[in-house]
Parts: C-alpha cells; structure tokens; sequence
C-alpha cells in the first residue's frame, strides 16, 4: 500500500540538511507554500540555496526564511518587490549570492532536470548581459544560448487537494512552479488544504501526478474558500477584510491555511 | 501640453489596433491600461506569463482571490473560455511564437528595434528581470507603449541603447505619446502624429533621421 501522506509539517520536511538546494513553489503569494517554509525554519536548517521565482515578500514564508539568515544562495528571477525587504538587506550586505534567470530560462531548465535533459539552447537573454559566458550557437540562423538543468534535494509546492497517492490538484494561478518543481527534486513535498479518498480526485484533471511527489502533507483550508467554493472576504494576502465572513471564521480557526 | 496623448488616450489608442482573436500579453505598469479600452464584444484573449489565459478585469474589493493573480501580482478575474497552466508551458507559448502580440514598456529603444526595459545599469540596483526577456523575443510583435521622453527630457527611441538590452532587434512598433513608430530596415518610421506634432518636431526630440510611413507601401493586413 502506498500513502505519501505525512502526520504534520514537522515530519513533511524532516531530513533537509545544511548546504540543501531547496526549489519553493510560489509566484509572488499566490502558491506559496508559507506553512511548509515555517516547518523548514523550526527544523533548523541553513546555508541553503533556494531556487523560486521570488526571493520573498513582507516578512512571512521566504522572505522570513531569508530574514533568520538560512540562505545562502538565490536562484530567481525576480527578488526585487516592494515589500522584498529582507532580500534587499542581504543581498545589499553581501549575505546572499543571486543567480539571476529570466523567468522563462528558470522555468525551462527546471523542466529539463525533470524531463531528463542534458541541457538545451534558448533564445531568451541573447545580447543582453545575462548572456554573459554562456555557450552561443547558431541553429537555423537564429542564435541560441545553451541553458542546464536545475535540479534540488527538495521541492516543497503549494497545492489544494492530495490523495495518498500523491495525486495532487492545484487552484488557479497558484499552480505556477509546482508541477515543474514537483518533477525536479529528488524529494517533492506537496502542502495541500486537504487529503481526499483515493479515487475521490477526477483522473482527467490531475496536474501532478503521484509519481513525482514523495510527501503530501495537509494544512488546512484557505480563508478565501469555503467547503471549496470561493467566497472572498480576504485581500490579496489572505488577510480577512474588516467585517467580512473570512474575517469572523478567522476567529474560530486555528491552524488554517494563511 | 494638448498635443500629446494622456495614458488613457493612448492605451485606447494600442487597444484599436489589436485584432479580434488575438492572443496578447500586456506587461506591467501602463501597458496593463490597454486591456480597459479593448473594443466590446471583441474576443481578444490576454496571457498572463504566471500561468494564465482569458484574464478578466480586476475584481471588487470583496473579491479579491489571492490564487488569481496576474503578472504585476495584483488580482484578477477569469473570464468564460479561461485556462491555466504551469509556468513551462506559459513560457513556451511566448519562445515557441504562439503568441501574437506583447506590449512591453520601456526605458529605450533602438532604431533597429532593440529593447531595453529590465535595467538602468545603476551599480546599487537590486537586478530583477522575470518575464520581460522572453517577451521580448517570444511574441511574433512586440510593441512598445511609452512616453516619448523621460523625465529628464531625453528621447527613449535611440540610435543605440545605452542601457542594459532586454532583447535585440525584436521591437517592431513603438506607441508614445506623441507619434507612433514603425521599427523599419531604415530606422523609425513615423506611422501617425498626434495633436499638434509635427515630424521635425520629433526629429528635434529623438536626433533621429526619421521618415513618414509610406502609407502606399504599408499592407495593414499582412500584419
């Protein structure tokens, strides 16, 4: 019997070591996975290189993972936010090293580490100082430049539903990196509001399939959903608005989904 | 200053010549007002590069889904006939041609359609680029939409960037507040004047050689 499904978030990230490379799924707050990021800063572990879109915002998820000194390297293609504050810190005192990839390129070589290519020839940064020491080739009159995988120990993704197969579903455009960075990682760890019946997920509608995740943990429903329909209430945060329904279910849950 | 186009102005002015059925993608910051002014009942489906198809406006305060963002991470709606998708595929929509037209601002563009919109080259900068660099090289056009001058007073259409290139060669029509440009095998062609500007005007602005579109050799429906 298979059951990819863990107890709590402790055990979801256990055995991320120092010096870990880390993919975080997430574009901006949408997708995110906050609660995942907390359980890998109460187990401890730094000098981690993180590779996300991202480099984090306001003070909750990567941008307190990289606030607690943890990271020592960021692979991504936009850090720069308003509320980015804790990256611009480090960065600026010299804390952290940034790999800066067009979002294209990030998203295409994690794709190839998943897909099992050796590398491959892109036509994005060509000219431009991010093309910088890279090999260039001519293919068909058009100029490419040759782009490798990147790969991580670990992928921790944000999705809505899992079964114990590790099936998961994704909402909106919270899907982003995570059915890329699912296939990417040595070990794939899947935060999802809930973990439904095997069976219970409609196999035409899967995003990631079972194989690719190895830890499916649950963490509660957004504040934005109710039994799975949307009801607003929330701000682009998830934060409830003074006086809406979110905002009077937020009293009486605890440990539900930020 | 009644000669030159206010923003609204010229979004509906980008807006009017994108083509029912198009599928477009508007960059952050003005570009994103073009969407306001697209003409009712035309089926122009906007992408948005973090994963989506047939975005709809912004929503109502009490709204506002956190998981439905686009670009600029502000939220947004889906309209009937929407998809989603990971950021593999969203991206190979652009590299791929698949899309047909990206409207980017910028900080300079060459007249041999250069781009460059991702950086000023200031050494204490944070760097970020996301998405911009495979717009630029991804969509069959790339137009651009901007002032013709910075603040500072100094033309953003150039004989060649000085700042950090986000793409060469890829712009091929360039919408400012003054004129609109064609990005031509001779320089920058003068398409349209707005209000009062006249084209040595523009040649005074940009220190540009600037010529009128031949309007007998242009084919609007070959584009």
């Amino acid at each position: 019997m298979i059951d990819k499904t863990v107890a709590d978030l402790r055990e979801a990230v256990a055995g991320i070591a120092d010096g870990a490379t880390v993919m975080v799924g997430g574009f901006g707050r949408a997708g995110q996975p906050v609660e995942l990021i907390d359980a890998l800063i109460d187990a401890g572990a730094s000098e981690l290189t993180i590779i996300s879109n991202n480099a984090g915002g306001g003070d909750l998820g990567l941008a307190r993972l990289i606030a607690e000194g943890r990271v020592r390297k960021v692979v991504c293609s936009f850090p720069r936010q308003t509320d980015s504050w804790h990256f611009d810190r480090a960065y600026r005192e010299g804390r952290l090293e940034l790999e800066l990839v067009p979002q294209g390129n990030l998203a295409e070589r994690i794709r190839a580490a998943g897909a099992g290519i050796g590398a491959f020839y892109s036509p994005t940064a060509v000219g431009t100082p991010l093309a910088e020491g890279k090999e260039h080739r001519e293919i068909d009159g058009r100029t490419y430049l040759l782009e490798h995988p990147l790969r991580a120990d670990v992928a921790l993704i944000g999705g809505l539903r899992a079964d114990r197969w590790g099936n998961v579903v994704y909402r909106r455009t919270a899907r982003n990196f995570g059915p890329i960075m699912a296939t990417a990682a040595r070990t794939t760890v899947v935060q999802v509001d809930e973990i439904v019946p095997l069976g219970a997920l409609d196999p035409e509608a899967i995003v990631t399939p079972g194989i690719f995740v190895d830890r499916v943990v649950a963490v509660g429903g957004r504040r934005w959903l109710r039994a799975g329909e949307f009801v607003g209430g929330v701000d682009l945060q998830g934060e409830p608005l003074a006086g809406s329904a979110a905002d009077s279910a937020a009293a009486d849950t605890v440990g539900g989904h930020r | 200053m009644t000669d030159r186009l206010d923003r609204d102005a010229l979004a509906r002015r980008v807006a009017a010549d994108i083509p029912d059925g198009a599928y477009v993608n508007l960059g952050i910051g003005a570009p994103t007002l073009v969407a306001d002014h697209l003409p009712p009942g035309s089926e122009v489906i906007l992408h948005t590069e973090n994963g989506m198809l047939g975005m709809g406006p912004a929503p109502a305060p009490g709204d506002v889904d956190p998981d439905l963002i686009n670009a600029g991470k502000l939220a947004v709606t889906e309209l009937p006939g929407a998809a989603y998708f990971h950021h593999a595929d969203s991206f190979g929509m652009m590299r791929g041609g698949h899309l047909d037209l990206c409207i980017l601002g910028a900080f300079q563009v060459s007249q041999t359609g250069d781009l460059a919109n991702w950086s000023t080259g200031a050494p204490d900068a944070i760097p970020a680029v996301g998405g911009a660099m495979d717009l630029a090289i991804g969509a069959k056009d790339v137009y651009v939409m901007t002032d013709l001058l910075t603040r500072g007073g100094e033309s953003k259409l150039v004989e060649s960037c000085t700042y950090p290139l986000t793409g060469v060669g890829c712009v091929t029509r360039v919408y400012t507040d003054r004129a609109v440009f064609d990005v031509t095998p001779d320089g920058f062609a003068v398409r349209e004047l707005f209000g009062t500007t006249t084209l040595d005007e523009l040649r005074e602005l940009t220190g540009l050689t600037l010529t009128m579109v031949d309007e007998a050799t242009t084919d609007e429906e070959s584009r």
